[in-house]
């Protein structure tokens, strides 16, 4: 195998941190390479230098032996180097040809357009309409949109940022299909990833990095998943236990919920029904847009529902606001946590305020006692080891696995008899997420319901003593975790959204 | 800084009208409070102070939850006929009720010339910065016509405005009219000190903070948006109002027909000159009251049209929102890098 991109030596700091601190490697032609590192470890800030987004400090990247350097995307997509982001960038509002017309230098017209998306889908065994809306697709089909925009410009090389957070099982089976049938017709694949199991099925060499410096390399189909998240964590990591506890009485029981959704392209709940126990961990997998955020909205008490479809310890509370059903001891966690669960420009004293007003008792008549408020702040983030000078500290200023776990806390310590929340170790470095879900399952255990709505396969398959899945809106029978299987949870999930049809042509 | 950059982008446009830049700016700003009538003007800044921290205490809270009354102009009016038609109504009675009731009833009328807006967005999601303003061209067309017919002096032999309410003594806003004090200086004082206790110590200022940062976030805390926008929309207005009523039964004396003077916009200018902070707005407010009695001086002395004071105080707010956007962003001319 030839040498297809080389990197020597690359360092990149920003204030305070070195993102990428002297990282050489090596992607041969036709290589399925495989990055390899926790959130922060510098993964994405190599891959913007190497797209043209981030202009490194030093070193030196040569392409095909010729030298490399990107100052922008244009010149990257120039040289052949194509990348697919995590976050999709694509108008929901126009259709799928028009969105690739949007991302091409000279765009042909659309007739010739749409053809040769046809052919390329139909090439690499990804179906996809061209006159289709992309506000109707599935997150599996934007991802495809993506990528057959980036084939279309027959790249060398084809970075993928995170690309199966998004998808079923059976759809990520799908796309490792595609991309060894591109390895195989030699286009290099720069595959970034935190999950151990996908690497050891799809690459051919790993590199992996930690806190931005490049701290091994290996073939990862040799070594097992346990030695691989060693080498990106750096220790042994401990997976979290708990004593299984005796589940209780029904604390929460939702029937017949429906909710409109408040956003045009917002998901409908359609007649959702599904009961939590008292001790027991409910998990709610799926791909992203399925409904997860209409479902905590509904939850909270931010949608308000039928007062019947939704009862707590037998009482009626889908009228109640989100403050009225905190009184009542059932409390959420949203998945967005800037602007959402917390609010970036307030003070961390302020954002204990938020929703501990109420069960923490910081507001007489009116006036909030804001020592109050502080202590109880100050509490979080002792008891949750929130990294942060002090609770004055704005909440922007603390880095996603702090503030999460600051959200997370917020709510844990409030004591509730229920607690939902979506996607509690989104973004979340390794050692932070394994705290989370220690508190969950400690929550638990102390004899509270939880809801954990996640689009992490493996991490309700850890946590959860029920799982059920939510598709277009609709729930799924829960069933016991422990007795399904990979591929059962993948069907429940919906499948592959039609690509059962699918076929890799040649 | 946005001060310093009004006072030389001022100066420009006096010296284009054929004025010398220096004087303008010196008779705008230095003669009321160190000339020799400074005796006379000192006492007018409160005057004029008054009515515009008043009104702007009452914006700043909405703006920042990010709910936009653009019409305090208009329930400003609103509140001055309503006050004072109460205050008629009573003449010549004299009685400690009168002068509370027309303040009560000031209150009211602003606030209802600000619920219109707040209801029709409540209910059918309009956007309050045009209802907000059109209600401004309305009132003034109301004012005129109470000023000609229903509100008429009828001793005033047919000239329009209504009887001197400050001649009136139950009706009378004065305290001790050569300080320049009358009861909406005290409103004024009151109000600030009481929005800044409701920012910083109450749950109410915690939840319109909370919403205009984010609003998902508010609604997740518990926020209702709805009755957020009444409040905040009904407060604006009804200090508005009495920000009307006490200027017509003071420094005013009567409905004329063109009684309002542009203070219910040049509050706008007051709320963001102070940050939206209380007591900035309370410094912002005797600056622009400045403005307007160097203003009346430099058309007197100098011959300044008095459209040029309005741009110049317009020039204000530009340079003041300009400077914010220079601090928190920095231009780049060419393409942008996404980092």
């Amino acid at each position: 195998m030839t040498d297809l991109l080389t990197i020597e030596g690359l360092t990149k700091a920003y204030p305070g941190v070195r993102a990428n601190d002297d990282v050489s490697f090596t992607v041969g032609e036709g290589e399925v390479h495989a990055l390899l590192g926790e959130n922060g470890a510098g993964k994405s800030t190599l891959v913007k230098i190497i797209y043209g987004l981030v202009k490194p400090d030093s070193g030196r990247m040569t392409l095909r032996g010729a030298p490399y350097e990107p100052t922008e995307p244009r010149s990257a997509r120039a040289a052949g180097v194509a990348m697919v982001f995590q976050h999709f960038s694509l108008f929901e509002a126009l259709n799928v040809a028009e969105n690739v017309a949007l991302g091409m230098e000279d765009p042909p017209p659309q007739r010739q357009l749409a053809a040769r998306i046809r052919a390329v889908s139909e090439n690499y065994g990804l179906p996809l309409d061209p006159s289709r809306m992309v506000g109707d697709l599935s997150a599996g089909e934007r991802q495809r949109v993506e990528i057959i925009r980036c084939l279309l410009q027959d790249p060398k090389l084809l970075i993928m940022d995170e690309p199966t957070s998004v998808l079923t099982p059976q759809e990520v089976e799908i796309l490792f299909e595609t991309l060894r049938k591109l390895s195989e017709e030699g286009t290099a694949i720069l595959y970034i990833s935190h999950k151990l199991e996908e690497i050891r099925a799809l690459c051919d060499n790993a590199t992996i990095l930690r806190l931005g410096k490049v701290v091994d390399s290996c073939d990862p189909r040799e070594k097992s998943a346990a030695e691989l998240a060693e080498m990106m964590v750096g220790t042994v990591l401990h997976n979290p236990n708990r004593q299984p506890a005796e589940p209780g009485e029904i604390v929460l029981d939702v029937s017949g919920l429906s909710v409109k959704p408040s956003t045009p392209f917002g998901k409908t709940l359609k007649n959702l029904h599904f009961t939590v126990r008292a001790g027991e961990v409910l998990g709610i997998g799926g791909v992203a847009g399925n409904g997860q955020d209409e479902l905590l909205a509904a939850l909270s008490g931010e949608v308000l529902a039928d007062a019947n479809a939704i009862r707590l310890n037998g009482q009626p509370i889908g009228q109640l606001g989100p403050n009225a059903r905190r009184r009542l001891a059932m409390l959420s966690a949203p998945e967005e946590r800037m602007g959402h669960a917390a609010a970036p420009d307030m003070s961390l004293t302020e954002n204990a305020l938020l929703t501990g007003a109420i069960r923490e008792n910081l507001v007489n008549r009116g006036v909030v006692k804001w020592p109050a408020a502080r202590a109880f702040a100050k509490r979080i983030i002792e008891g949750f080891d929130v990294r942060t000078p002090g609770p004055d500290n704005m909440a922007r200023a603390l880095s996603g696995g702090n503030l999460q776990k600051f959200v997370i806390g917020r709510e844990v310590l409030q004591r509730p008899d229920i607690l939902v929340v979506n996607q509690p170790t989104w973004g979340v470095d390794a050692s932070a997420a394994a705290a989370i879900r220690q508190a969950l399952l400690d929550l638990a255990s102390a004899g509270a319901a939880v809801i954990v709505i996640s689009q992490d396969l493996d991490e309700l398959m850890e946590v959860s003593d029920r799982f059920a899945a939510l598709n277009e809106g609709r729930l799924s029978e829960a069933r016991p975790t422990r007795a399904l299987s990979l591929e059962e949870i993948g069907l429940m999930m919906g499948g592959a959204h039609g690509m059962e049809v699918a076929h890799v042509a040649g | 800084m946005a001060v310093v950059l009004t006072m030389i982008a001022g100066g420009i446009l006096f010296a284009v009208l054929g004025n010398d830049p220096l004087v303008a700016i010196r008779t705008i700003f230095w003669d009321p409070l160190f000339g020799e009538f400074a005796f006379y003007y000192r006492p007018q800044l409160l005057v004029k102070g008054a009515p515009l921290i008043l009104i702007a205490i009452g914006l700043s809270l909405g703006f920042r939850a990010g709910i936009w009354n653009i019409g305090a102009e208009g329930q400003y009016i609103v509140g001055a006929i309503c006050g004072a038609a109460v205050g008629l109504a009573f003449y010549p009675l004299q009685s400690v009720f009168v002068f509370p009731l027309m303040v009560l009833s000031g209150a009211l009328g602003g606030m209802a010339w600000a619920m219109v807006p707040a209801l029709l967005k409540v209910r059918f999601g309009t956007n309050e910065i045009l209802v907000s303003l059109m209600l401004v061209y309305v009132a003034e067309n109301l004012l005129a016509a109470m000023a000609l017919g229903p509100l008429r002096n009828p001793d005033g032999m047919g000239f329009p405005g209504s009887r001197n309410l400050a001649q009136y003594e139950s009706a009378d806003s004065w305290i001790a009219e050569a300080a320049g004090l009358h009861w909406g200086v005290v409103a004024a004082v009151l109000a600030a000190i009481c929005a800044h206790l409701l920012l910083k110590r109450h749950i109410l200022g915690f939840q319109i903070r909370l919403t205009g940062q984010s609003r998902r976030a508010a609604r997740f805390a518990g926020v209702r948006p709805n009755a957020l926008v009444l409040f905040c929309l009904g407060l604006s207005g009804a200090l508005a109002g009495l920000a009307g009523l006490f200027e017509v039964a003071g420094p005013s004396g009567q409905i004329s027909i063109d009684f309002n003077s542009g203070y219910g916009f040049t509050a706008i200018i007051v709320a963001f000159l102070g940050r939206l902070h209380p007591l900035g707005i309370v410094l912002g407010g005797l600056l622009l009251a400045l403005t307007y009695i160097g203003g009346e001086i430099a058309q007197s002395q100098l011959g300044l049209p008095a459209a040029a004071i309005q741009a110049f105080q317009g020039m204000l707010l530009f340079f003041l929102l300009g400077v914010d956007v220079l601090t928190n962003y920095r231009i780049r001319i060419g393409r942008t890098e996404t980092a």
